[in-house]
This record gives C-alpha cells, structure tokens and sequence, in this order.
C-alpha cells in the first residue's frame, strides 16, 4: 500500500513496501525489453497476443499448509490448493493462490494489495513457523492469448500442454526456452507465466521469436 | 530421456528439469567427536559405486526443488522407484523384485501427502 513507505514492524519482524511512492517511477521487468525490442501491434492476423499484467502483488507463503491454508482463507476468502500443481482463484479471478512445492504457495493479487496482505496474514498466523516474502519486484506476469497460443507453447516448452494433460486450474514451474518459469492456465482460453526479472527480456524476446509465425501481437 | 516421477509433484516430468545429488541415504555420525578418522573420512568421502540396483538423491531443481530418492539400476538406467525423503527403498540390491509386504511401512503401501487441506 502506498500509504506505507518505510518499515513497519509486525511480530518482530521488518515488512518493506518493496514498491513505495517515490519520485521515481517504478518500472516492470520488460520496461527495457518494450523500449529495446519493441512491441509489435495486435492486427487481424494475430494468432497469439500476449498481454503483460505488469506491477501485480506476488507473495511467497512458505510453511505446515493447514495453518497457511486456514489464514489465507481468512485473509482472502479462499483457501490453497491442496494438490500438487494446482491454482485456486477468487471469483473476480484477480487473486490467486498456486501450489509450488508441498510447503509453498504463490499468491498473486492486484498491485498495491500484496504490502497489506502480508501484514493481515502475518496477524492471522501469529506466533505459527512460516515465511512471507514479498516478491513482487522479482517477477512478472504475462497472459498468453489467441489459436496459437498452445502451439507456441509446444514450442518452447517440454512440458504437455495438451488440454488433455493441462486442464484449467493446473499450474507447474517448468523449463522453458532453455530457461525457467511458472506457466498456468486459469482460463480455458487464457495461459499465464510468471517471468523472474533476470529472464524477462530473454523469454519477451524467445516469445516474440517464436511467435513471428503467428503475427504475435502485444497488446498494451 | 529419463522420464522421472517427482514424489512431491506427484507426476513424471522431464530429465531435463531434475539434478543428480550422489548416493542417497547417508548418515553422518551421530557424535563426530567420538568417531574414528577412518569413519569420519568414509563418511566425507567414500561412495558406493555398485554395478546395478543404486540409491541416489535427485533434486527437482526446476520444479518444486525438493530432494528426494530415486531407485536406479546403473546398468539398464531403468528407474525402479522414486520416494521421499526420509523413506526407506522399496527395492533394494537384495530384493531387486521389490522388498514382500511385510516389510513395508505403511507409508509406502499408501503414499500420501498434504493431507488435512480442504479444496
Ligand atoms: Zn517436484
């Protein structure tokens, strides 16, 4: 939250707004990528159009996953996913919470909520062993759009992303392009990635590489 | 291409996304104070290196990056069983067919995890 600009101690610990309001603009992992690389335009041939959700909350929950599970039901109104690879979202489908290994979850939600989501959760889970880290400066989202959409997956990927083997609601962190990612599928007709901010550029630029074939359009 | 089963992920995923991590379990001595330089130095050290049926860690590296044990037999490369940490194998040089039932924990008559969380 912008109103928070410096720390603030909750249960002994220090909570940083890794984003505060300063006279310098915050910028997203493919800030320099649009201005290097370029974006092409969305046309009417466009088989793939890829969408940056750029600036969004991004919050790592490591602990036992009853007492995460029950706190984040609290805190947001619904609760983790309990298996393995798997996505939970709100109906607004703005926040989500993805499973990453059996004591870690990544919780998404719009930009400027994640600082007051730590500190409610850091409220409800008390004096409970777990680990919040906000990362919301180290990494990006991008949805992937469009007939092709799966196709240039298959490309980059060696993960099935048929939809028999890659449902809605499913969620891995995978290679991809010789690099590595989180890729989700919350809709039937929508993929996302989550891109660390060392392989943004390279993975914007592999994406628009691979996606020449199909008019690749960003849409912005 | 090994095609192998995270225990964690619950599903097979590609070679390419797991590291090998050396011999699996492997216990350091309980008091290193009092054990020998020999033991000491074993421990550090030596490895098995069998012709056949091996126990090895692998990490899931680009995945959930958990450790877990992979049954592996060194000379076909055929993977017979991956597990936990933690567990013990439930095939072994001496029962290359799979340890009988009787000496199976429940764990791993019923592998399950993350019990207790409701979807
Ligand atoms: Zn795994």
């Amino acid at each position: 939250m912008s109103e928070h600009t410096s720390a603030t101690t909750a249960t002994g610990i220090n909570m940083y707004d890794v984003r505060p309001t300063t006279e310098v603009p915050a910028e997203s992992p493919l800030a320099w990528s649009y201005h290097h690389t370029g974006h092409p335009g969305v046309s009417q041939r466009s088989r793939v159009v890829i969408r940056e959700r750029a600036m969004l909350g991004h919050v790592v929950l490591r602990g036992g996953a009853i007492v995460l599970d029950e706190a984040v039901r609290q805190v947001l109104g619904f609760g983790l996913p309990a298996r393995p690879n798997t996505l939970n979202q709100d109906p607004s489908g703005e926040r989500s919470a993805q499973w990453l290994s059996p004591d870690e979850w990544l919780v998404i939600v719009p930009g400027g909520e994640e600082f007051s989501l730590e500190a409610k959760l850091r409220e409800a889970l008390g004096d409970a062993h777990y680990a919040i880290v906000n990362v919301s400066g180290g990494q990006t989202l991008l949805e992937l759009e469009g007939e092709a959409a799966t196709e240039l997956l298959m490309k980059s990927t060696p993960y099935d992303v048929h939809p028999a083997g890659f449902p809605v609601g499913k969620g891995v962190t995978t290679v991809f392009a010789k690099s590595n990612l989180i890729l989700r599928r919350p809709a039937e007709d929508r993929w996302e990635l989550v891109l660390r901010r060392s392989f943004a550029d390279y993975l914007y630029r592999w994406l628009l590489d691979a996606g020449q074939e199909y008019a690749i359009g960003v849409d912005d | 291409m090994l095609h192998i089963y995270c225990p964690y992920c619950e599903e097979l995923r590609e070679e390419e996304e797991f590291h090998p991590k050396g011999q699996a379990h492997i216990t350091r001595p309980a008091d290193p104070d009092a054990c020998s330089d020999e033991e000491w130095g074993d421990y550090l050290f030596f490895r098995d290196n069998p012709r056949g049926i091996h126990h090895e860690m692998w990490v899931h590296a680009i995945g959930c990056r958990k450790f877990f044990n992979v049954t592996r037999n060194t000379v076909t490369y055929e993977i017979l069983e991956t597990y936990p940490m933690g567990e013990q194998p439930r095939f072994t040089a001496e029962y290359p067919e799979g340890k009988p039932a009787d000496q199976l924990n429940d764990a791993q008559q019923e592998p399950s995890r993350q019990e207790g969380v409701h979807v």
